[in-house]
This record gives structure tokens, C-alpha cells and sequence, in this order.
């Protein structure tokens, strides 16, 4: 298991969408990827684009204005 | 065996692309939604910035209506190719800066490339004959299918029945009795197609679906460009015409003044690649500086900050400027009042 972590502050949506999604194209099947946003709407995009494309949204957290999803790609 | 045919559909989010893919996912046919991001698509999270919109919903609506109807979705960002449709668009533009003929063939064109490299079979959009004035006139149809380099791949199952048969249609893949034949600006068939089909929440998006078909964005747009003496932009350029008031005292510099918290926490992003300016001595709005201002320029820049500040009555405000290497120092100016702001400086 390979653990990653994605630097989407500042881009708003859908960007960080597009950059979740490209990444996760470079990932195996189990694989962890930690995605670092301050658009509080990827709360509901990026859960949103894993049901869709079947991935599992591990923990959403907001943290003094950021904003974090830990996903497993399957 | 028949083989299980493969549609891509173009997604915007709004409810007649969600019509038209389930016309054909109702035709047995494995369907994915691809959604193209120019920049300058409309998002309710670009509205979020600001608190007044904060009871907005925040979702994205391509995903939103990928997963009303179970498919999967793929967001394409095409910003850097899109410059060329919106600088260049062969067919003009429409009321505004939008190139919705051009853009629409683009799209298209698009699609088709992602068909054949994923291995689909035919595309979908959600087209109406006469639905808009620019791109979905019955004269422009053909062009869209002829430009793209789709031609009798393009299938628009809401209009399918006013439009010569497409080669899906002629192969027997999907039947053309279970398309429709709407035509003209009228939501009502859409609408009882949607209740029919069991859809009662969806997007009504009022202006479209694109910044460019709006007015003061355009405006704002062509500012940036003749201020530069170039027409080249990025996508920093185009978030940033989106939030705070555009203030243009003189061609050599531009004001972006945030119109509240929301917008100066999301600007602030920007202060290591704008000179920007806030009160020092009273409570007030982040602004960001584009161009080149002279020292007098800034004094009064300094002065348009102060009176969007609660120190607007004042007899000074001490403003404080910040460079882009994060340098500072402080300034005393008398705030301009609004009277002094003449309505041709807001862009």
C-alpha cells in the first residue's frame, strides 16, 4: 500500500476534482491518497466522485480553513 | 451475440443533458458522462466565496447528475486549449464575449477523441433544436456534427426526430421511436420528460452555464486585455474577474476590492503575486493591485481603500502596502468619498 498526498489549496471546484481524478489514474487498486483543498465544496465533490467511480472516502475533516479527504483507491 | 454499445455524453449539469442520457441509457447502452472545465464555467463554489451565496448549493452539478443517473463522469480540463476557441472563434461570438457556436464544436470534437481512445461507440448531447439563439438553431446543427469531425456519430436524443438518422440509429443500436422531437425555447417537454423519468430536483441555471454569456464579466474580460495590449490571459485572470469590485482609475493600474470576508480570504491567496493593500487603523477589505501604479497612483489607491473601510469618515486612514516579496509599510491618506469615484472607473 502506497500512501500520497495531493496539494489542492486554493483551486476551486472542480479543479480539485480533476486533480483528485488524474491522480488517482497514477495509483493502484488500495492505495491511500490524501487530498489538501480550501474550497469547502469538495466536502460534497470529492466523496461525490468516489461514489461514481467506486473509490472509498476514508475520513473528511475541516481544519482552520482547509480542508482534508483521505481516500482508498480500488 | 450483440455487442454492448458504448455512448459518451456530454454532462453539463443542467437538466437537458440529464434527459438525453437517459433516453439512451433506457435503450440498454453502457453510458459515461465527460465534463469539460474552460475556466470560466459557472460554479456554485465560486459563488460560495462570497457568505451571501453561502445558502447556495455547493455541488457540483456534472457530478450531481452522474450520479442521478449512475454513470460515471470524467472532468476533462481543457483551460490552455480553450484560449484558442474563445480568441479565434470562427462563427464570432454571441450578446457577449461567449464563442457558443465554436465552443460547442470544440466540445464535440473533444468527445469524439475520447471516444475513440476509450473505445466508445457514439456521443450524446443534450441539444434542442431552437433551443438557444447562437448554437442550437436548426441551421447550426449540422455544422456542430460537420466541424467536430462527429458527423452521424453525434446522436441528440431530445431532438433525434427533427434531425436526419444518425449511423447509431440506422445500425439499429437505438431506436429512434424511443428518442423525441422537441424543438424551440419552450421548458415544457423537458419538464414532463423529467417528471416522467423521475427527476425532481435539477439545475435551472438562469444565465447558462458559462461566465463568458454575462455582461459585466465580459466586460471585465476586455478591460484585462486592452489594459495589457494583449489578449493573452490564464486561469489566475479568470478566477479573479469573478470575485471583488474591478476599479480602474487610470489604464496603468486596477483595484480588485473584496466585497466581504469570504472574498478577502480567498484572495489573499494572491498577495505574493499582486501588490495589495488593507487599512491598518480600521477594519476594511483586502485589495489586490494589477498594473504598474506610480507612488501617486498608490496614494490613491491607498485612498479607494479607505473608503471602502469602516474609517470611510475619517479625517486619515493609515493603509499599509504590501509588495509581492511581502515587504511593508504604512501610508496616512484622506478616504476618497464615494462621490469622487466616478462611475466610469468600475469596470
Amino acid at each position: 500500500m502506497n500512501r500520497q498526498t495531493l496539494n489542492a489549496r486554493r483551486l476551486l471546484c472542480p479543479l480539485p476534482v480533476i486533480r483528485t481524478q488524474d491522480k488517482v489514474k497514477t495509483l493502484q487498486s488500495g492505495d491511500i491518497l490524501t487530498v489538501e483543498c480550501t474550497d469547502p465544496g469538495v466536502m460534497q465533490d470529492i466523496p461525490a466522485w468516489c461514489r461514481i467511480n467506486g473509490h472509498k472516502v476514508l475520513e473528511t475533516r475541516a481544519d482552520n480553513g482547509e480542508y482534508i479527504i483521505v481516500l482508498e483507491v480500488v | 451475440m450483440n455487442q454492448q454499445r458504448k455512448a459518451v455524453a456530454l454532462i453539463s449539469g443542467g437538466l437537458d443533458s440529464m434527459l438525453a442520457t437517459q433516453a439512451i441509457l433506457d435503450q440498454g447502452i453502457h453510458v459515461e458522462g465527460i465534463n469539460f472545465f474552460t475556466g470560466f464555467c459557472v460554479e456554485g463554489h465560486t459563488h460560495a466565496i462570497r457568505k451571501q451565496d453561502a445558502d447556495k448549493p455547493k455541488r457540483n452539478n456534472s457530478l450531481w447528475v452522474a450520479e442521478q443517473l449512475g454513470i460515471k463522469l470524467h472532468i476533462i480540463d481543457v483551460i490552455e486549449e480553450y484560449k484558442q476557441v474563445l480568441l479565434n472563434p470562427k462563427h464570432g461570438y454571441g450578446a457577449n464575449m461567449n464563442p457558443c457556436l465554436d465552443c460547442k464544436i470544440f466540445m464535440v470534437n473533444k468527445a469524439k477523441q475520447w471516444m475513440a481512445e476509450n473505445g466508445f461507440d457514439f456521443i450524446i448531447t443534450g441539444e434542442v433544436v431552437g433551443q438557444r439563439p447562437m448554437s442550437q438553431r436548426k441551421q447550426t446543427m449540422p455544422i456542430v456534427a460537420a466541424e467536430s469531425g462527429a458527423d452521424d456519430l453525434l446522436v441528440r436524443p431530445l431532438s433525434a426526430q427533427n434531425l436526419p438518422a444518425t449511423l447509431p440509429e440506422r445500425e439499429g443500436w437505438i431506436n429512434r421511436e424511443k428518442m423525441f422531437g422537441f424543438s424551440g425555447r419552450s421548458r415544457k417537454p423537458q419538464m414532463a420528460l423529467a417528471k416522467q423519468f423521475g427527476f425532481t430536483d435539477y439545475a435551472q441555471p438562469a444565465g447558462g452555464c458559462c461566465f463568458l454569456t454575462d455582461a459585466a464579466y465580459s466586460n471585465k474580460l476586455v478591460d484585462l486585455w486592452k489594459a495589457r495590449g494583449n489578449r493573452e490571459y490564464e486561469l489566475d485572470d479568470v478566477m479573479l474577474l469573478k470575485v471583488g469590485r474591478h476599479i480602474r482609475p487610470k489604464p496603468n493600474f486596477k483595484l480588485i476590492v473584496a466585497r466581504e470576508d469570504g472574498e478577502s480570504r480567498f484572495m489573499s491567496g494572491y498577495k505574493k503575486d499582486f501588490m495589495s493593500m488593507n487599512c491598518a487603523s480600521h477594519r476594511g477589505p483586502l485589495v489586490l493591485i494589477d498594473g504598474a501604479p506610480t507612488e501617486e497612483d498608490l496614494y490613491l489607491a491607498g485612498q479607494i481603500t479607505a473608503r471602502y473601510g469602516q474609517g470611510r469618515d475619517a479625517a486619515t486612514v493609515d493603509v499599509t502596502i504590501r509588495g509581492r516579496d511581502g515587504e511593508e509599510h504604512n501610508i496616512q491618506v484622506i478616504p476618497l468619498p464615494a462621490e469622487h469615484i466616478p462611475e466610469e472607473w468600475f469596470v
